[in-house]
């Protein structure tokens, strides 16, 4: 056995020696892995591969880990070998959840030491407040409060960094976070139980701060592991979404690869409202780049040939051709590590809310705690019965209940429709879904499959076929995917045709030798109103009769129920298309709607929403396509499915997985519950404290109580929440603003 | 009173045994995949857990 050439990561290719044994390790994040049944079929699927030493599935992260021998078999293959066992697999982004993965471990390692202690204290404790009723002597007390003092302190002092830790930044910035408090009641109480031990009092409460840690860790550990989940199931979604690019070969053939196995040099077509896969220069075409996930700069910028693009970015305007500069893992980690901190930015709007509230909750409590202390002073009840009302008003003040109120419905509601295949893309996305009253459906791709097929394949010629393929290739419409899948499956090699532009909700059109080809709808592509066939798309050649290419989608299966029942639960639907008139009517017949226009381009789109705004109406837009971007943007929530154009996953609040239509109606009776929940959630934990507080001023709870009572208070509003997880929900009248 | 020298240590020993197993537990990966433990006990394959990935020494 020789010497590994070089040790790489599990995220970048190997190079290894020819013939040499290579072992590597890879993370594949795998989209539709739901059973227990899967996790043998996947596991089977990758040891029958050849090269793969051993592989094991996660059915929590949906990813499979498996030992592989590079100099055998690569990443693609386990990916094909995937595919072919009916799995849907990409390469996962390892560094991020390995970071949370450790954070998670080190809380949960805290609790568990939290756990040992606080058992063994309250142990000790009972004994001495039922010797307290009894005979027990002072040594036996003395030597049971030492004990407890032996566990809790360093138990505390090691469980409870997390709280030490965040309070001491908060306070070296001059601020006060909710840790200042709870580090404060935290210390004062240990202090105080330890002078109590020394003078062999009564007034020890060792129990209550090991408690309180223990509590508060739970939430903590609660809290990190759905945001972990969260994250893992987005960067599973991103991988899935991103990592593949379309390679330019020789002779201008199209290849589908994954976007790891890109090399500097490479030429990359990028279809209008594509994420560019990779750092490199334009090298034909022209066309407008959003880069607000880099910059922050919400101006798209023109580049033309030769301009520098970075991966992560998204080609708004026309197709274009760029040429790989760097590549590699590293781009792609750093796109998706953007892509996350843009969703966890978004996501912190709450964090935020929380914080601001606090800057004026925790001085409000110091302030209480400090009333309490000198108000009994003053009533001449000693320093120690003052100091322990005063921590005692501290730790019943502490507001992890009114903190979890709102964020642990979320949490709820975001993991109910997680696992109903709803990913939640903003944090206010369930608030304003709450609200709507109007639903607006595109047609293409939303309320149909969107994977239209060619109907009249056979009568298209296979030269007409494969010039209207080199068309189509530059666009993500599915009219445009499906004649390249027709070209692909008569075995053509699919050429991209040079300056093509897309003319977004018309067509495709590109210079040729004799004047322009056109791809797209009849007037635009000038075909004339004489042949009264219903046609899809129209290619249009100088001096060639134009060629009708006919398609046909079918509607989702529950289309029509999900619509039924939207209307029975009083929302307006709605049916906005930018296709022909016969087919959205087709459509609209079928599935119930009345409310239908036809023919609408993006602008008329966003005009229509706007009219309904105007109205008072609160609108959802469901819509897949590259023009439905802007009115995504407009309406007042909108869901996308995972079917649709990066640019309009990236505009939707949510996106939804999956063959039907039922998240739409889940999303929404789950933002209604959602919204109920908090308020329920807001008045317990606001009552708990309008009760508890001026209870602990009047000294009549001790710290063991007020940790108790701090505790439950916080139960209480997550048991309330987790009604959620299991409930059916019923889509309630829609609100009536009007 | 001198049972008490006996049943402490007992009770610590208990305790601090339970926090042993569940560092163990924690350490060899038993958490990592909750949904899927439920699974496997019913499956009927060879199910063995994936070994840590050889390290360059090891490879040589």
């Amino acid at each position: 056995m020789g010497q590994p050439l070089t040790i790489s990561g599990s995220s970048s290719e190997p190079d290894c020696a020819v013939g040499r044994a290579c072992p590597q390790t890879v993370s594949l994040a795998i989209e539709n892995m739901h059973c227990g049944a899967c996790i043998a079929t996947v596991e089977r699927a990758l040891r029958r591969t050849d090269g793969v030493g051993e592989a094991r599935a996660n059915l929590s992260a949906r990813r499979v880990t498996a030992h592989y021998d590079a100099s055998r078999t690569n990443v693609q293959a386990l990916i094909d070998a995937l595919a072919t066992a009916g799995y849907r697999a990409a390469e996962s982004v390892e560094q991020p959840d390995d970071r949370d993965a450790s954070r998670a471990d080190d809380l949960l390692r805290r609790l568990g030491v939290a756990g040992f202690a606080a058992a063994n204290v309250m142990l000790l404790s009972e004994v001495v407040w039922f010797g307290a009723v009894t005979d027990m002597d002072q040594t036996t007390t003395d030597l049971f409060h030492w004990l407890s003092a032996l566990f809790a302190l360093p138990a505390t002092v090691y469980a409870a960094q997390p709280f030490f830790g965040s309070a001491a930044t908060a306070l070296k910035a001059l601020r006060l976070n909710m840790d200042v408090p709870i580090s404060l009641g935290i210390v004062l109480t240990l202090a105080m139980s330890l002078y109590q031990t020394m003078r062999g009092s009564h007034q020890v409460y060792f129990d209550a701060a090991i408690m309180l840690t223990f509590f508060l860790l739970i939430g903590r550990l609660l809290d990190e592991q759905v945001r972990r989940k969260a994250r893992g199931a987005a960067e599973n979604l991103l991988g899935l979404k991103a990592l593949t690019a379309s390679v330019v070969g020789a002779g201008g053939v199209i290849e589908r690869m994954p976007a790891r196995a890109l090399r500097s040099g490479m030429k990359v077509h990028v279809a209008a409202g594509e994420r560019i896969p990779v750092d490199g220069r334009i090298s034909a075409g022209m066309t407008d780049v959003d880069e607000s996930l880099i910059t922050g700069e919400t101006l798209p910028r023109w580049v033309t040939q030769g301009s520098e693009v970075h991966a992560g970015t998204l080609n708004l305007g026309r197709p274009v051709t760029v040429e790989a500069t760097a590549t590699g893992s590293n781009t792609l980690l750093a796109e998706i590590t953007r892509l996350m901190q843009a969703a966890e930015q978004g996501r912190g709007q709450y964090v935020r809310l929380a914080d601001r509230a606090s800057r004026l909750y925790a001085p409000a409590v110091h302030a209480l705690g400090l009333a309490t202390f000198l108000g009994w002073m003053l009533a001449g009840a000693g320093w120690e019965t003052s100091l322990t009302y005063a921590v005692a008003v501290l730790i019943v003040t502490c507001p992890c209940a009114l903190a979890l109120a709102v964020p642990v419905v979320q949490v709820v509601a975001t993991s109910r429709l997680f696992g109903k295949g709803v990913i939640l893309k903003a944090a206010d996305g369930l608030e304003r879904l709450a609200e709507i009253d109007t639903v607006v459906f595109d047609k293409t791709g939303t309320l149909t499959r969107g994977e239209p097929t060619l109907r009249n394949v056979a009568e298209v010629p296979d030269a007409v076929l494969a010039r209207a393929a080199g068309l189509a290739v530059a666009s993500r419409h599915p009219y445009a995917k499906a004649v390249v899948r027709a070209a692909e499956q008569r075995g053509m090699a699919v050429i991209a045709a040079p300056g093509t532009r897309e003319v977004t909700g018309s067509g495709l059109v590109a210079p040729g030798p004799h004047g322009e080809h056109r791809l797209g709808s009849r007037e635009w592509a000038g075909a004339g109103k004489s042949d009264e066939r219903a046609g899809g798309l129209w290619y249009v050649e100088p001096g060639h009769a134009p060629v009708v290419l006919d398609f046909e989608d079918t509607v989702r299966t529950d289309a029509r129920e999900i619509v039924a029942r939207l209307r029975k639960a009083g929302y307006e639907v709605c049916l906005l298309s930018g296709d022909r008139e016969p087919a959205v009517a087709g459509v609209a017949n079928a599935l119930g709607i009345a409310d239908w226009r036809a023919a609408v381009k993006p602008d008329g789109k966003i005009a229509a929403i706007e009219d309904m705004k105007r109205q008072g109406r609160k609108v959802l837009m469901v819509g897949d396509g590259l023009n439905d971007a802007p009115a995504l943007a407009t309406a007042n929530a909108s869901l996308s499915p995972s079917s649709a154009a990066d640019i309009s996953q990236t505009t939707a609040d949510a996106v939804f997985q999956g063959e039907v239509l039922a998240p739409v109606l889940e999303s929404i009776a789950v933002a209604r519950a959602t919204q109920q929940m908090s308020i329920e959630n807001f008045v317990i934990a606001i009552g708990y404290n309008a009760v508890f507080v001026p209870l602990a001023m009047a000294g009549y709870v001790t710290p063991l109580i007020a940790a108790v009572a701090m505790s439950l208070s916080s139960i209480a509003v997550t048991v309330n929440a987790l009604r959620l997880k299991g409930r059916t929900l019923a889509v309630t009248q829609a609100r009536r603003t009007a | 009173m001198s049972s008490l020298a006996w049943l402490i240590p007992c009770a610590l020993a208990i305790g601090g045994l339970a926090l042993a197993a569940f560092l163990w537990a924690m350490n060899t990966g038993q958490f990592e995949d909750l949904d899927g433990a439920g699974w496997r006990a019913i499956a009927n394959d060879d199910d063995r857990p994936l070994e840590r990935p050889p390290t360059p020494e090891q490879r040589s």
